[in-house]
């Protein structure tokens, strides 16, 4: 197995301040706007934008967490199933600007079910996608995000992985991963 | 952490093990959250036929069931005895194998004999669901228990549960019993001497007559019914007389000088095993119960489903 670092810990800071920077130019003041964090790994990046955007504007913007377990479109068809995880939504979605926040994007799949699954918690009135990684030419739906970190290409055997302190590793770091037999 | 079941049907508790369980009441968890939503339905099962084949009367399990099923967008047939072909003679695997030669992946089943879903199980291919072997098992309801009490006293090891009835005739009892062995808790039985099995305590449970003694030492109650329905002959003199000696009411509590939680998993005969005013107080928790019992049921279908592969 190989690991390339794709981004490490200072261009990673960059890159979220830079996303931050353009949500405030597309949302002013935020008055309006809530974060969903996208179960089980897109919660860490979203804990970081939410806490990044207080420093540069004061504005409490109101996150939960999306789990999309139970709308895949791959039940029964996968090696092992997915583990559910806690949707934890403690305010009303109903005519807010939603941003999903994931942290790799990759065949769109994911996507489409996490928006499944919010349209349960209400109509929102207009939904945005943000991500920090964007595999490219790897779509299985059509689905785009409205905001990336940084865009790589990759190969479908490949993997990218996206690691935060707060998952006890010791620094934060982007990885394409790359099995060696390929 | 383990993601997927030991077993391919929910024969009965004995078969799990405590990490089975542990995924249930996890997965369960997040169904409790999805049927509290305003739009209560996910579409997992949305590609698995389910039959309901129920061979004996039900209300609760037959619609907690059926409501679970709904809510996992899951296709239902649903089939009792008492007005079909098992009167003109069919034999179980008969009707089984007609039902699933309709394209049904699951099988939901109540039957009065004892270890009728395990000799089933021997001869399909489909996922089978013991909903109530006779005086057997009756799974769901256990985990349904076991979920309640995790849900109310913040988990079951370490926890002291008096099973009070019938428990001689009670499927419910013995599955409680595996499974809160199973998850570390203690476990006592009490009733009159008749209603007892005669070797209950090769299970590792404790035994007690007397009503009080029992309440005074646990911390959960769990109150059965007497199942005259079973009953081949007289266990005891007159229900009037069970009621004095094992019913449980609210001024027996109140002298108790401590909190317990009191379970029923229904029909409850008020006046006989339990009293309207320990039914209905704080103390009981036997709504939560039926509320639980469909995320639980949520829970055991899906991952039954997750591992027959489409």
């Amino acid at each position: 197995m190989q690991r390339r670092l794709l981004l490490g810990h200072p261009q990673l800071a960059i890159t979220i301040g830079r996303l931050c920077q353009e949500l405030i130019e597309n949302h002013q003041n935020f008055e309006n706007t809530v974060f969903l964090g996208l179960q089980p790994r897109g919660i860490y990046f979203a804990e970081r934008i939410k806490a990044r955007l207080l420093e540069f504007t004061k504005a409490e913007i109101e996150l939960g967490y999306l789990d999309s377990t139970f709308y895949r479109d791959d039940f029964r068809r996968r090696e092992s199933p997915k583990r559910a995880n806690e949707t934890k939504i403690d305010f009303l979605i109903e005519g807010k600007k939603v941003i999903l926040i994931d942290d790799v994007f990759y065949t769109g799949r994911s996507i489409r079910a996490a928006m499944d699954a919010m349209i349960a918690y209400g109509r929102p009135a207009k939904v945005e996608l943000m991500v920090l990684v964007e595999r490219k030419y790897s779509r299985h739906v059509p689905v785009k995000p409205d905001y990336f970190g940084s865009q790589v290409n990759t190969l479908d055997s490949q993997k990218v992985l996206v690691e935060w302190v707060e998952q006890g590793v010791a620094d934060d770091n982007v990885w394409l991963i790359t099995n060696e037999e390929q | 952490m383990q993601e997927q079941l030991s077993v391919k049907h929910l024969l009965g508790i004995k078969d799990l093990t405590p990490e089975d369980i542990e995924l249930i009441f996890q997965t369960a968890d997040e169904f409790k959250d999805v049927i509290n939503r305003p739009i209560k339905k996910v579409p997992s099962l949305r590609d698995i036929t389910i039959a309901n084949v129920f061979f004996e009367n039900s209300t609760r399990t037959k619609l907690s069931f059926e409501l679970a099923e709904k809510r996992l967008s899951a296709d239902i047939l649903n089939f009792s005895s008492s007005n079909s072909s098992v009167k003109k003679g069919e034999t179980l695997l008969d009707t089984v194998n007609n039902i699933l030669s309709m394209k049904v992946d699951m099988i939901v089943m109540r039957h009065s004999s004892p270890g009728a879903p395990h000799f089933l199980s021997k001869h399909i291919k489909a996922n089978i669901v013991n909903a109530g072997d006779g005086t057997h098992e009756h799974p769901t309801q256990a985990l349904l228990d076991t979920f309640s009490i995790r849900e109310k006293l913040g988990g079951v090891a370490g926890k002291k549960v008096a099973i009070i009835g019938d428990i001689l005739h009670s499927r419910v009892a013995l599955s409680n019993i595996f499974a809160l062995k199973k998850l570390g808790a203690e476990v006592m039985v009490c009733g009159p001497i008749t209603l007892l099995p005669k070797h209950i305590t090769s299970l590792g449970v404790k035994v007690e007559l007397n009503v009080r003694k029992a309440l005074e030492w646990c911390d959960v109650a769990n109150v059965l019914r007497i199942q005259l329905e079973r009953q081949q002959i007289k266990y005891f003199p007159s229900l009037r007389e069970y009621s004095l000696y094992y019913g449980v009411n609210k001024k027996l509590l109140d002298s108790l000088n401590k909190e317990i939680v009191i379970m029923h998993p229904g029909p409850i005969n008020r006046g006989v095993e339990l009293n309207s005013d320990v039914a209905d107080s704080d103390h009981a928790i036997i709504l939560d119960q039926v509320e639980n019992g469909v995320a639980i049921r949520m829970a055991v279908l899906y991952l039954l489903a997750s591992l027959s592969k489409n």
